[in-house]
């Protein structure tokens, strides 16, 4: 056993941001781990759960400061340390795994170099000793071929492998306490079920005490012994897995819980009786010049059909790198199509935005992912909303006025937001702001490009709700594009699977999605975590291959 | 909510271990104040120095004739290369003119002359540096050819040819110092643009169905505004030192009118005396460039910590 006893103490971090007041960011936390034991951190951004994770390497954010209370690894009480002893503590008996392992390793150097460097900085092992141990730890991790992958360069391997390699970075020092921060969140479900288990594997092999910091309740499920929920840097409740699934205690932990529960259908509207609106006939998108057959170098789409009425509710599925985004973009007009057709309201639409009518751009809205980059920065939520109303609508000062605030009622936003700019904003409140901007234009079609992925459980649930709400009301028919099926299923009437750059099935989406007919859907769908203990167990083994699209 | 979730995206964009070895260097993070909050006092004191000596400058430039104790060009003292005295605060020239008299009216000719230049430059670069991004590729192309062969030629040999053909003149002067330095203006704020425009709030607008000059105008501009206005600044303070060259070398403003530079240059005879004829005027140009790049630099400063 390699882990060590961590106990952690009225742990109190202060950030002060800038030009303001100092305030409590993280406080009063307690929790005591035995050797091996694993401890989860689950909460919403800015619940203060990574904060308390960099706390276990003694080390606080620019900005933030450990203002009281205290870690003890084994004998070791790490925040007293000066910073030489805690230049030797770091990337040896603890380490870190990041989120994000792209932008974690450097891209001019191996795997190899940058895997056994911490061993080489801290003089654990000779160079000759740690390439051993690293070739180990890429078996273990699963990694095809241990022997070769160091060689490789960042970009040259997955991101979930990348990941694992990055586990292999964290373990080589044999580390007494690891810290794992929302390792899988960037990783599709099909890869995220093979590094979870590659990474439960080693450290129940080695028995490292570990910390893991989540949003997402059923991946801890699979992973940890003890979960911590938290809420606003203060502890909500502190228990067992086992106990916090089965019998919640406080309140924000079974709305957790609510949220994180696959939902059951929550559109009512079985609304596939109306006029035609989009027909996509043998659509082909690709990138790159052109052969003499007119197909591009890089075809990311391929023989889609796909038929929408008024009001029907369609969700596109897939990995990342499917083309689903591609196929709101080329509806959107925003890509060219190679080959195909794309018909709305029985009406050719022209394949570039400069064939299209200014009716056309009212009738077809896109809402995009990341309301971050969605919403203007320099502009209010005023000016974001009236734009539209001034381009499409011949309205006067008073009536415009009237609308935006109609708006901001329908995505039930109070109206002394408008003057503010997007940045002072919250997350959800971001999104509802894209959505109504949307809504401004009385679209006939909203393509939803991933817009609850950016969100958290609780707050993505809640915009779930208000697009069967919008639907409901307005008649709206959108193309939902997602990678998480049960949002999907809780939205669409109607689903399509989307695997490398076709549709591999499609249909009602209860039909699909309880009983999939193509390999692939029946991978996807199995690899989306349960919320039960001993749900990772029971998935059968899987060998690295792809699936035959055919 | 975006100030928590930003870090730990940025934080790691080194391998784990380099980033250690970063925060290693700087120690350990608990007792000591944070980079920002140690830079704040420093930062707001250039800025100050920045902003009183370039203010200065630019106040001398609009009223400094007014308060010229004698007129430009007249004689009005025996000596030569004088030295400091009650009659004549800063000496007298190499023909025995009031130096103030001369400085106080030459800073209006190199301050005017290098703001024209500069607002000029900008407005001619960041104009065509965000057009061209929504411009059709290969005119896009067309347009950053012709600013790359532009920036290919060194200002000052350009600024000497344009002058031995036409003559010099103030118009001349003003066009040779956009044509040597707009091509940079270009070259930033096209970058600057290019990124811009791939952003989704770029592509909403355009699926709304927008034209090239509402985007370029009202959703690229206001978010690259401060970008630009910085380089501006920096242009300013080369278009000075480009002018003053040209005017050291006898092709810039052309007597009885001075400015800065022709100032050095006209009592360069001074110098092996150390008369203050020829060190004013240098010190005169040294200020204005250092002021002005002090404000630059807290500008920008200022505008990344606000950022992070």
């Amino acid at each position: 056993m390699l882990g060590e006893s961590l106990s952690v103490r009225d742990l109190r971090i202060c950030a002060t941001p800038p030009g303001g007041e100092e305030r409590v960011i993280v406080n009063d936390i307690h929790f005591e781990l035995a050797p091996g034991e694993v401890l989860a951190l689950i909460g919403e951004s800015g619940s203060g759960k990574t904060t308390i994770a960099l706390a276990m390497l003694g080390y606080a954010r620019s900005g933030c400061r450990i203002a009281g209370g205290s870690v003890r690894l084994g004998e070791t009480d790490i925040l007293s340390l000066n910073p030489v002893q805690t230049r030797a503590l770091r990337g040896h008996r603890v380490s870190y795994i990041a989120q994000s392992a792209a932008a974690a390793f450097n891209p001019s150097r191996t795997l190899m170099d940058q895997v056994i460097e911490g061993a080489l900085i801290h003089g654990v092992m000779s160079r000759q000793e740690a390439r051993q141990k690293a070739v180990s730890l890429f078996h273990d991790l699963a990694l095809p071929e241990p022997e070769h992958i160091g060689e490789r360069y960042p970009h040259q391997v997955s991101g979930g492998q990348l990941q694992r390699v990055m586990a292999a970075m964290a373990l080589i020092t044999d580390p007494a306490l690891v810290v794992l921060d929302e390792p899988t969140t960037a990783l599709d479900v099909t890869t995220q079920i093979e590094v979870l288990r590659a990474f439960k594997q080693v450290m129940r092999e080695r028995g490292t005490t570990a910390i893991y910091v989540s949003h997402d309740l059923a991946v801890v499920a699979q992973m940890a012994d003890q979960v911590l929920v938290l809420q606003n840097g203060e502890t909500q409740e502190h228990n067992t897995t086992a106990s916090i699934l089965e019998q919640p205690a406080h309140d924000y932990t079974r709305s957790l819980l609510a949220a994180a529960r696959p939902q059951d259908h929550l559109s009512p509207v079985e609304g596939r009786h109306g006029a035609e609106l989009l027909d996509i006939d043998d659509l082909q998108v690709g990138y790159g010049a052109r052969d003499t057959h007119g197909r591009p170098e890089n075809v990311v789409l391929e023989h889609i059909n796909l038929h929408l009425v008024r009001g029907q509710a369609l969700g596109v599925i897939g990995e990342s790198g499917s083309g689903k985004s591609t196929l709101a973009r080329a509806v959107a007009g925003l890509v060219a199509p190679s080959h195909g057709a794309v018909q709305f309201d029985r009406r050719e639409l022209s394949t570039t935005l400069r064939g299209r009518t200014p009716e056309q751009f009212r009738r077809i809205q896109m809402v995009f992912q990341s309301a971050d980059n969605a919403l203007n920065p320099a502009h209010s939520v005023q000016r974001l909303l009236n734009r539209p109303l001034e381009t499409y609508f011949n309205l006067d000062r008073r009536a415009r006025r009237a609308r935006v605030e109609e708006l901001m009622d329908l995505v039930k936003l109070p109206r002394n937001l408008l003057e503010r700019k997007p940045g002072e904003l919250s997350g959800g409140q971001k999104q509802r702001i894209n959505l109504a901007r949307a809504l401004a234009a009385k679209p006939d079609l909203i393509l939803c490009d991933e817009v609850t992925s950016a969100l958290d459980t609780v707050v993505g649930a809640a915009i779930l709700e208000l697009l069967v709400e919008l639907r409901r009301e307005l008649g709206v028919a959108y193309l939902f594009i997602s990678h998480d099926i049960s949002t999907v299923r809780s939205l669409c009437d109607d689903v399509m699977v989307l695997y490398q750059g076709q549709c591999v099935e499609s249909g009602p989406c209860r039909q699909v999605l309880n009983t999939p007919q193509h390999e692939y859907t029946r991978r996807l769908i199995g690899s989306v975590p349960e919320l039960r203990q001993g749900w990772l167990e029971s998935r059968p083994q899987r060998r690295e291959t792809a699936v035959p699209v055919a | 909510m975006s100030e928590t979730h930003a870090m730990p995206h940025r934080r790691p964009g080194l391998s784990p271990h380099q980033a250690s070895r970063r925060r290693m260097s700087q120690g350990s993070r608990l007792p000591i104040a944070t980079p920002a909050r140690r830079n704040k006092p420093r930062l707001k004191l250039t800025r100050w120095i920045g902003l009183s000596v370039f203010g200065a400058w630019v106040l001398i430039a609009i009223f400094g004739p007014l308060f010229s104790p004698y007129p430009m060009g007249a004689f009005v003292s025996d000596e030569i290369y004088g030295g400091m005295s009650a009659a004549h605060w800063l000496g007298t020239d190499y023909m025995g003119r009031d130096m103030l008299s001369r400085i106080l009216t030459g800073a209006r000719y190199t301050v005017g002359l290098a703001v024209v230049a500069a607002l000029l430059s900008s407005l001619v670069g960041a104009g065509f540096g965000m057009l061209t991004v929504l411009l059709p590729r290969w005119l896009e192309e067309g347009i950053r050819r012709i600013f790359d062969t532009l920036i290919s030629i060194p200002s000052k040999m350009m600024a000497l040819v344009m002058v031995s053909a036409f003559g010099t003149s103030i118009p001349l002067l003003i066009i040779a110092a956009v044509l040597s330095y707009a091509p940079g203006a270009f070259r930033i704020s096209h970058s600057l643009a290019t990124n811009l425009a791939t952003l989704e709030y770029v592509q909403v607008a355009r699926t709304r169905g927008e034209g090239r000059f509402y985007i370029a105008a009202v959703e690229i501009m206001p978010n690259m505004i401060q970008s630009v206005l910085t380089d501006m600044g920096m242009r300013f303070v080369f278009i000075v030192l480009l002018l003053s060259g040209m005017s050291f070398l006898g092709l810039g403003v052309q007597p009885p009118a001075a400015d800065l530079g022709s100032l050095v240059r006209e009592n360069i005879g001074g110098l092996s005396q150390g008369a203050l004829a020829v060190i004013a005027p240098a010190l005169a140009i040294g200020t204005l460039t250092i002021g002005a790049n002090l404000l630059i630099d807290s500008l920008s400063n200022s505008r990344g910590s606000q950022k992070e």
